[in-house]
């Protein structure tokens, strides 16, 4: 089958003071298929080009959000972008339709590791339950809301450690671009981290 | 004679000095003031001034002419079209109905000619655009109802003296005395009056689009003000001369010349250079007035003088409050309207003054009407002032009655700009390209043609005049922008408008700090250097040029940007005052040297914990 297109929309408003940042983009931002898009170096005054953004998601199958975990949210750019871009009538709503059928996911680093972002932990809530609100605008605007990718415990991670991630991101982008997908059963997984590469692929490759 | 010129000037004046503050006290309006003024100096008081009171008020008269002048300019097309209904219909029934009226009064009642009972009925029908003018401005009242709708009449009166005073010598059939018979081509002029009119006012047509305007253009481009103001006055009486050369009345060709120049973008400064001109003139016109009232006659004949005054008045104000009643007036605005009109004008002199000429009617009626015609003027501010603070009181609570006042919002734009070069036609653009259109202030010439035909509202004039900023409506605007190129100007600007305009909002531009500390001195608040944030954006730009990340860098600007701001007050607060020769030199160094100890406490004490987690989460 044809190869997805990838728009990776990079939301960090402190991107030079983070390494693992730094070092995750730098693994996917060349990879062929892919739109990187550094969006706090784009529009450092807000002021988001809508009907730019709009035709960037037309061309696109699948929209990344990339950016880190502050406050449990997105940070403030991805939430102008949210409520300038996503128009009513365009992306949702009557008429909304344009976004009809792309996929979307969250890719995250946090600072807290996963046994704290859980319901005995410090967080009480999961990095997945966290993201729920990321998962209904993707279902009013009809998307297919992907499990996201986690990078958590960010500031402890060691260099290697680092490196790992980065591959495993981009084994993931890879796979969502280029390999028959069984949605359904790929949307049951709480998140990418929970599957190693040689148990994920094999389970949603479409059966013909 | 240079003596009795003086002596004449100061004794005029005088008069004003003494009984208009008195009369502006009493809240009688100042017209009354002049006119109590002339009674007083007038042969029949003190004896100041004898019989030479007639020859001053033909001089006086030319205040008139600057007045209608003054009125044509207020006359663009634009809003003669919106009072279109006002003017024709009001204007015209208020002339048909007071005409017929008089002329019954005067056919059947008191048997006269066919002819003089016309003449005399169109005359009667004039009432006082100085009188009326001068008090609404006085009292504030050229925005309410009742003043516009006056306005509208009196314009209207204004205009239909052109063709009375054309159909008079028409009514004089064959029993013209010509006058003084005129020679040559002048005596064929005074033949053939009708043509003699058309071309006329065709002329001052031609004159006024082809000659005045560039003239103006010329002059103004000398940047001198006094030669504008002589240009003005030059016009006027230019026009006047040559339509009193051809026989016509020298007030309707500058009521032309000013429409003519409406549409000018000189028409601010043409205002602001006139207006005294103007009101000293009437002044003296209304003294004048007073000084020539016959007393004698009113001593004679008291009971029939004063039963003409309130017959004709009472006529008067029948077709007026009846009028205003068609066109559905509030009752206060009503009465109001009424007597406003109420009285007879002083284009009822010179018609009166043609009507003698052409014989008419005999001198002894002449006097008698111009005694009754005097003091129906008189009566004018005193039936205002009665109405003022018995009537209207009675009538009306306080509060409906502002409503009537409130200013028409399309007359004035809220924001004035002040200067429109670099600086301010960049933000009147913006402000634009929002749907907000400002009135525009700039003295250059060619810079106001261009704008003007991009349909921006700009008018031509020096913005640290308190006559231009009156003309282009400081008094009702809300915000006033000033973006003169010249800092002096725009502090000069800042003294002048907070002193005369409190209630405005200003918004003002500042070539540098020391610029704006002076612009602090005077209490402006709002203060726009140009140079801070050009200077500290292009600084985010070269940040990103050496690999600073751009949202970071644009963070720190507006945060430079803001402490740069509060430097500046508070540095303003303590600076030195050094004799102003050394100023410039010496505190710039010093304010400099400040400025940088300013700049290291704030990097010091502004340490950067935005979205950096990372010592804190390490911690745990």
């Amino acid at each position: 089958m044809a190869s997805r297109k990838l728009l990776l929309l990079f939301f960090h408003p402190r991107f030079e003071d983070s390494r693992v940042n730094v070092k995750l983009t730098e693994g996917v931002k060349h990879l062929s298929g892919i739109t990187f898009r550094d969006m706090y170096e784009l529009y450092p005054d807000f002021n988001i080009d809508i009907e730019k953004e709009q035709s960037l998601l037309l061309e696109h199958d699948i929209v990344v959000w990339h950016h880190p975990f502050y406050w449990y949210n997105c940070p403030p750019l991805m939430k102008q972008w949210l409520d300038l871009v996503l128009e009513y009538g365009w992306a949702y709503g009557t008429g909304g339709n344009q976004l009809q059928g792309k996929w979307v996911m969250n890719v995250i680093t946090s600072g807290g590791d996963f046994h704290v972002y859980q319901k005995e932990g410090r967080n009480r809530f999961t990095h997945r339950e966290f993201l729920n609100s990321f998962d209904q605008t993707a279902n009013l605007c009809k998307m297919e809301y992907l499990p996201p990718f986690v990078v958590a415990g960010a500031n402890k991670l060691s260099e290697e450690d680092i490196e790992e991630n980065m591959i495993w991101y981009q084994q993931i982008l890879h796979f969502l671009m280029k390999e028959p997908i069984d949605l359904d059963k790929l949307k049951q997984v709480d998140n990418f981290n929970q599957i190693k590469s040689a148990e994920w692929e094999h389970p949603f490759y479409k059966t013909p | 004679m240079g003596a009795s010129v003086l002596q004449n000037a100061m004794i005029f004046l005088g008069a004003a000095l003494v009984f208009v503050p008195i009369a502006k006290r009493l809240g009688i309006g100042s017209v009354l003031g002049y006119i109590i003024g002339g009674v007083v100096i007038g042969p029949f008081a003190l004896k100041f001034i004898g019989t030479e009171g007639e020859d001053i008020m033909h001089a006086a008269e030319f205040g008139v002419v600057m007045m209608l002048f003054l009125i044509g300019l207020e006359l663009n097309p634009q809003s003669f079209w919106r009072m279109r209904r006002r003017i024709v219909g009001m204007g015209g029934l208020q002339m048909l109905f007071t005409g017929i009226l008089f002329f019954l009064f005067f056919y059947f009642g008191s048997g006269m000619e066919l002819n003089t009972s016309i003449a005399l009925a169109l005359t009667f029908s004039m009432s006082s655009t100085a009188i009326v003018l001068q008090t609404l401005k006085e009292k504030n009242l050229d925005k309410s109802q009742a003043g516009k709708s006056s306005f509208a009449v009196l314009l209207f009166q204004d205009i239909a003296v052109i063709p009375i005073l054309a159909a008079l010598p028409l009514l004089a059939l064959g029993e013209v005395q010509t006058k003084v018979a005129r020679t040559g081509m002048l005596g064929w002029m005074d033949e053939n009056r009708t043509i003699t009119i058309l071309v006329a006012v065709s002329s001052i047509i031609l004159l006024g689009r082809f000659v005045f305007s560039p003239l103006l253009h010329l002059i103004a481009r000398v940047h001198m003000r006094e030669l504008f103001t002589a240009s003005a006055l030059f016009l006027v009486i230019a026009v006047s001369w040559l339509m009193d050369l051809a026989g016509v009345s020298a007030a309707l060709g500058a009521f032309l010349a000013g429409v003519l120049m409406a549409n000018s973008e000189f028409r601010h400064e043409l205002e602001s250079n006139l207006e005294p001109f103007k009101g000293l003139l009437l002044g003296l016109f209304f003294t004048a007035v007073g000084s020539t009232i016959n007393f004698g006659l009113i001593v004679h004949q008291p009971m029939a003088i004063f039963k003409a005054v309130l017959l004709f008045m009472l006529l008067k104000s029948l077709v007026l409050f009846v009028v205003g009643k068609i066109f559905n007036k509030v009752l206060m605005q009503n009465i109001l309207f009424t007597l406003l009109l109420s009285q007879i004008g002083e284009f009822a002199f010179i018609l009166m003054g043609s009507i003698g000429m052409l014989g008419l009617l005999e001198k002894e009626m002449l006097d008698f009407y111009m005694a009754v015609i005097t003091i129906s003027m008189i009566m004018s501010p005193i039936l205002l002032f009665i109405n003022e603070k018995f009537i209207a009181n009675k009538i009306i609570s306080n509060k409906s009655e502002e409503k009537e006042y409130i200013v028409d919002p399309k007359e004035h734009n809220d924001i004035i700009i002040a200067g429109f070069g670099h600086f301010g036609s960049t933000l009147g653009r913006f402000l634009r390209a929002n749907g907000v259109e400002a009135t525009i202030l700039d003295n250059n010439s060619e810079q106001v043609v261009l704008l003007r035909k991009m349909g921006f509202k700009v008018f031509y004039g020096d913005a640290t005049r308190t006559a231009i900023l009156d003309a282009a409506g400081a008094a009702h605007a809300k915000i006033l922008v000033s973006a003169l190129d010249i800092s002096e100007k725009n502090i000069e600007l800042s003294a002048l408008v907070s002193k005369h305009y409190p209630h405005l909002k200003l918004f003002f531009r500042a070539k540098n700090r020391l610029n704006a500390y002076e612009l602090l001195d005077n209490g402006i608040n709002n203060i726009y250097r140009e140079s801070i944030h050009a200077s500290v954006y292009m600084g985010v730009d070269i940040l990103s040029e050496l690999g600073f990340r751009k949202y970071t860098s644009l963070r720190k600007a507006n945060d430079f940007i803001r402490h740069d701001n509060n430097a500046l007050k508070k540095l303003s607060e303590n600076r030195h005052d050094y004799d102003s020769y050394v100023k410039s030199v010496k505190e710039e160094i010093e304010q400099q040297e400040r400025l940088l100890a300013e700049d290291r406490k704030f990097i010091e004490h502004k340490p950067d914990n935005a979205w950096d987690k990372s010592k804190l989460v390490a911690n745990d």
